[in-house]
């Protein structure tokens, strides 16, 4: 269970980051990363709608190729999609039930070691633009209580997500969903050049890139491009 | 699945663009039957601004993008820049404040909505897709969601065209969509310095070598990330 100073902490550190210069990849990284301390979950992922019927993975928690491989067979099959698709949470899935659900899906999930799997919807009022993936490598439950908690922070990423509060329109919603799908591929991009520059693992890269963003206060998106074209070399990457 | 969609529309653009017919051409064309639209253009367009138009429906079409290239600002403009859609339903109301030069020129013509979608690749700036109409009105959601896919089709169709001047020996005659995985992104990213070539030829050069070998480009950009196969500068690539 959760104390209510760490959420307390949480919910204050998220505030702070959505009225300073804002930073979305950043943010929903963050978000994913808090969203396992919280829970006591072991891994967690954004997936975004991308407007032609297929889900994007946003964020994750770790760069894990066999959680990779997780959310990549969730474009045919899984919790998330029958989340979004039905706009209802999923929750509380063991492997078993996940493999008579989601046959290969299952089977990955098992290989994984997770223990259970959930999804919660990204809510915009009516509408369902994604869903957050956790998983549990412990045995257990998430309780109501956790599962109240998870959706609190689905909604915090939908709202760092959409940064134009009153969208009324669904123009607004395109091309706020499309140019954060656009920032992510950039964002892998200068993680792919960083990481072949300096010799790192695509982990360290991308903890290299928050950094740097962090201390300068400039947004991922710039440091992304900076590292793509050669204006951010390593050594000021890591210098500090 | 949205791969399948934007296959569909390649196949059949492959298909339909044998008589005299380009392939940005029959994508304009299929824009204006498939969408509310009355007409759509294709322009290349980089970091450093409009480097040509590509395919236009005709008439206002090549109006409109000619336009923005003489003025040098537009949805086409804003689209590239920001890497997101620029959707102007309403371009009466909300144009020519937007767009003072472009704005009232563009109505004068007789625009009364455009909607601008980037042809992009994260860092790989191609062009825009560029669609209007006569009469004001958004797009609906399931014309949002064809427009993406069109946009996708048109994307990989500058791609090849790129390909074929480029990289003559590994035309790609069945033009596969880019699967939108985070390995082939951060592949694309390992390449450039490895082969020493910006990222358009980094992507273009996984996706020929995933062609050559009858591989997904997913797989190839997985053992790029791991570290098992390597694009050496020059020519090293050809086997």
């Amino acid at each position: 269970m959760v104390t209510d100073q760490r959420l307390v902490d949480a919910f204050v550190g998220f505030a702070d980051t959505l009225v300073a210069e804002f930073d979305t990849i950043d943010f929903l990284h963050t978000l994913t990363e808090t969203t396992i301390d919280l829970l006591d979950a072991d891994a967690a992922g954004l997936m975004l709608a991308d407007q032609r019927g297929d889900l994007q993975v946003v964020a994750s928690s770790s760069e894990e190729a066999r959680l990779l491989e997780i959310f990549e067979l969730q474009h045919e099959e899984g919790p998330c999609l029958d989340c979004y698709r039905g706009g209802q949470p999923v929750t509380n899935v063991d492997p078993d039930e996940a493999e008579r659900r989601w046959p290969r899906l299952g089977a990955a999930i098992r290989e994984a070691h997770f223990m259970s799997v959930h999804a919660l919807p990204l809510r915009l009022r009516n509408q369902v633009i994604g869903s957050m993936n956790i998983f549990l490598a412990r045995p257990g439950t998430l309780s109501e209580a956790d599962i109240a908690l998870g959706q609190g922070l689905a909604d915090i990423a939908t709202i760092g997500l959409l940064q134009e509060r009153a969208i009324k329109e669904h123009r607004v919603l395109a091309e706020q969903l499309q140019g954060a799908l656009n920032t992510r591929v950039l964002v892998e991009q200068a993680k792919g050049v960083l990481a072949e520059r300096q010799g790192l693992e695509m982990a360290a890269a991308f903890t290299v890139m928050r950094s740097h963003a962090r201390r300068t206060g400039r947004p991922l998106r710039d440091i992304a491009a900076g590292i793509i074209d050669g204006s951010l070399t390593g050594a000021v990457l890591q210098g500090g | 699945m949205a791969v399948t969609k934007v296959h569909a529309i390649l196949a059949d653009a492959v298909a339909g663009s044998r008589d005299g017919v380009t392939l940005p051409e029959w994508l304009c064309s299929a824009c204006v039957r498939l969408l509310s639209v009355t007409g759509a253009g294709v322009v290349l367009m980089g970091s450093r601004g409009f480097e040509g138009l590509v395919a236009a429906t005709g008439g206002l079409a090549t109006t409109m993008d000619e336009l923005q290239f003489s003025l040098g600002e537009g949805p086409c403009v804003d689209a590239s820049k920001a890497g997101h859609p620029v959707l102007e339903p309403q371009f009466r109301r909300t144009g020519p404040a937007r767009w003072p030069g472009f704005g009232p020129e563009a109505l004068a013509a007789g625009i009364e909505a455009i909607f601008a979608f980037p042809l992009q690749v994260g860092s790989i700036r191609l062009g825009v897709l560029d669609l209007y109409r006569d009469v004001p009105g958004d797009l609906s959601s399931m014309e949002l969601s064809e427009a993406l896919a069109l946009a996708d089709a048109a994307t990989t169709i500058l791609l090849h065209l790129q390909a074929r001047t480029e990289l003559s020996g590994e035309l790609h005659p069945d033009l596969e969509p880019t699967q939108n995985r985070a390995e082939v992104h951060q592949a694309t990213g390992m390449v450039a310095v490895q082969a020493a070539v910006g990222l358009t030829e980094a992507l273009l050069l996984l996706r020929g070598h995933a062609y050559s070998r009858e591989r997904s480009l997913l797989d190839v950009a997985r053992d790029v990330v791991a570290r098992t196969l390597r694009f050496p500068p020059e020519d090293g690539h050809h086997e």
